[in-house]
């Protein structure tokens, strides 16, 4: 760095949506109607946009708060954390990484799996956890995933996953492609015990997460907008050598396309998720 | 067939140019140089030996990828018998860059599927590189049913860069298409035995490879992503593949070694695609095997194994929260 550049005050950056928590009196820009917004209004929104509905990304923790009842939660499988089996190392080493991922989001990997009830409905939910390494799928995620339906099928309880995730995670190699076979084994015991399985897509839903467990759902919902699909929009480009159709690979697209069930609103998919579970189980509604 | 050399193989290919000429001019010679001949031919296969003995990960790659390596319909011609090759997924087409069939294999009636790369260009177009499309995967799937359906064991071979990254197959539900398959390959009620052969390229290979047991050819490769996919991503520059091939660990002792391969199949010297035919004979005599072992299980037996395969798969520590 040269001494004038020193001496001049660094340039502000600009945040790109509301990845991490903002502090209280920021203001935020949506980045998809460009509409400057007070980040309050937009938490207290579930952070989507209240211009123009745009779905900003949510927290594994944030989202697991605003689904489940707030009595009779109970975390499982964090007593599972990642280990580096091939001492895996480019520039920088997977448990630098790891400790980086942790620090950033408190999460000891990418994905959150609580037990609790919506409107006392029991249900195990699952949710990744994109912040932390692009919610990439490793043993610990696989594990807690499988976890997770354990208790469900204990319980007699749906599985719910919502999903956010790069794909499989790079640094634990075949054992994440294994993760991929390990998940959607375990998915087919719920269909076994007659337990609706439910998958949510959230932005992005990509590579291994997306080609595993994520469209076996018994009911398959994607949030509005969210990318979903298996091979990232830069390499289809490069290998296709063409622009890419407008909204591809968008829920909307998807939903035409006949892949997914439904899109619904974030705001609405607590009741959602209670009219599909209460039908599939043949339970009076609740009210 | 005029063996292509790889990069690496340069000092045997220079051994062997020189082979070829002498034998050329061996008729109208005086002297007799056959004995030269027969001691340069030993030099080459010690040559051979030393190099393959000694090869990178990256360079295991390269040998995977050859391309006069042995593909699925190599192996059904030299392994089977009675093949009838059976087409489509009854709802969209039939996809060239997965094959299947039934077939006998020592006489006994069974179901083979594999990926299927072309050798020329326009093979390699009609086969789309090997890389299945979702039709593909639907394909694989109705043939594993037809299967199940009358008890027939099936064998799969697995030689794929990857699922094609393609507008119409994500428009068709690649990942829908793959999901499927490891959904109902868990639950297959006959013997599933998968081999990588050539390439294991993630998602695209695994949605034909989740069985009772997974097979390697010696320099066969199995990864979660492309060592340059893996380069330019981590990287950001392909040029580093080597590393991440090395580090990834996608090569069969590695992965053997990991707990995640059952058996390592020897290719003979200088790679599968010298010996057509000796790399067929080893590979069936390890797909007998394999095959002997899983015969006796019932079909719930067999399923449940397979399920206490898929959950052993992982490595984590657990802490104690208290």
């Amino acid at each position: 760095m040269s001494w004038l550049q020193k001496l001049l005050p660094p340039k502000i950056k600009r945040s790109e949506g509301v990845r991490k928590s903002v502090p209280e009196g920021l203001w935020t820009k949506c980045p998809a109607c460009e509409a400057v917004l007070y980040a309050t209004d937009l938490e207290n929104n579930q952070n989507v946009c209240p211009k123009c509905n745009h779905h900003h990304r949510l927290r594994a923790r944030a989202r697991l708060d605003l689904l489940l009842d707030a009595e009779g939660r109970f975390e499982i499988g964090a007593e599972v954390v990642p280990m580096d089996p091939l001492k895996f190392k480019d520039g920088r080493r997977y448990p630098e990484r790891l400790a980086a991922a942790n620090e950033e989001t408190g999460e000891a990997d990418a994905l959150v799996v609580m037990q609790g009830a919506i409107r006392t409905a029991p249900v195990v939910v699952a949710c990744f956890e994109f912040d932390f390494m692009g919610g990439s799928m490793g043993s610990v995620v696989g594990e807690k995933f499988v976890r997770g339906v354990r208790a469900a099928i204990e319980q007699q309880a749906p599985f719910v996953c919502f999903t956010a995730s790069g794909g499989a995670r790079m640094q634990e190699g075949l054992f994440s492609l294994m993760q991929m076979a390990k998940t959607t084994a375990a998915v087919t015991q719920l269909a076994e015990h007659k337990l609706p399985f439910i998958t949510v897509l959230t932005d992005p839903t990509m590579g291994g997460v997306s080609a595993s467990f994520a469209f076996v759902g018994d009911v398959v919902i994607a949030e509005p907008g969210a990318l979903i699909g298996f091979a990232g929009p830069r390499v289809i480009e490069q290998t296709v050598r063409e622009k890419l159709p407008e909204g591809f690979q968008r829920a909307e697209f998807l939903l035409e396309k006949g892949a997914i069930d439904m899109i619904v609103d974030r705001r609405q998919i607590r009741d959602k998720l209670v009219s599909l579970l209460t039908l599939l189980q043949r339970v009076p509604a609740v009210q | 067939m005029k063996t292509t050399f790889l990069d690496f193989e340069q000092p045997i290919a220079e051994l062997e140019g020189k082979i070829e000429q002498l034998r050329f001019v061996q008729d109208d010679s005086a002297v007799d140089i056959s004995e030269e001949i027969s001691r340069l031919e030993a030099k080459s296969l010690s040559l051979t030996k030393d190099i393959y003995a000694k090869l990178t990960p990256w360079q295991i790659a390269q040998v995977a990828r050859h391309p006069q390596r042995p593909y699925t319909l190599d192996y059904i011609e030299y392994m089977f018998t009675d093949f009838d090759e059976l087409h489509g997924d009854r709802s969209f087409s039939d996809d060239h860059a997965i094959v299947g069939g039934l077939a006998r294999f020592n006489g006994q009636s069974c179901m083979v599927i594999g990926h299927q790369k072309g050798r020329d260009t326009k093979e390699k177009i009609f086969r789309n590189f090997g890389m299945p499309r979702p039709e593909g995967y639907r394909k694989a799937l109705r043939l594993m049913r037809l299967a199940e359906r009358f008890d027939l064991p099936l064998f799969t071979f697995v030689d794929t860069p990857g699922a094609y990254p393609g507008i119409d197959a994500e428009e068709r539900g690649q990942s829908e298409a793959i999901g499927r398959n490891l959904y109902e390959m868990a639950q297959i009620r006959v013997p599933l035995i998968a081999t990588v052969i050539g390439e294991g390229g993630s998602g695209g290979a695994l949605a034909v490879a989740v069985g009772d047991a997974l097979l390697m050819l010696q320099y066969a490769t199995y990864s979660v992503i492309s060592p340059e996919g893996c380069a330019s991503i981590l990287w950001k520059s392909a040029d580093k593949a080597a590393d991440a091939a090395e580090t990834m660990g996608i090569t069969a002792p590695r992965l053997k070694s990991l707990g995640l391969v059952d058996r390592l199949v020897t290719e003979p010297v200088g790679g599968a695609h010298r010996d057509h035919r000796a790399m067929a004979v080893a590979l069936k005599k390890a797909l007998q095997d394999q095959l002997k072992q899983v015969t006796t299980l019932s079909p719930a037996e067999l399923v449940e194994r397979r399920m206490e395969r898929m959950m052993s798969h992982g490595r984590y520590k657990e802490i104690s929260l208290h």
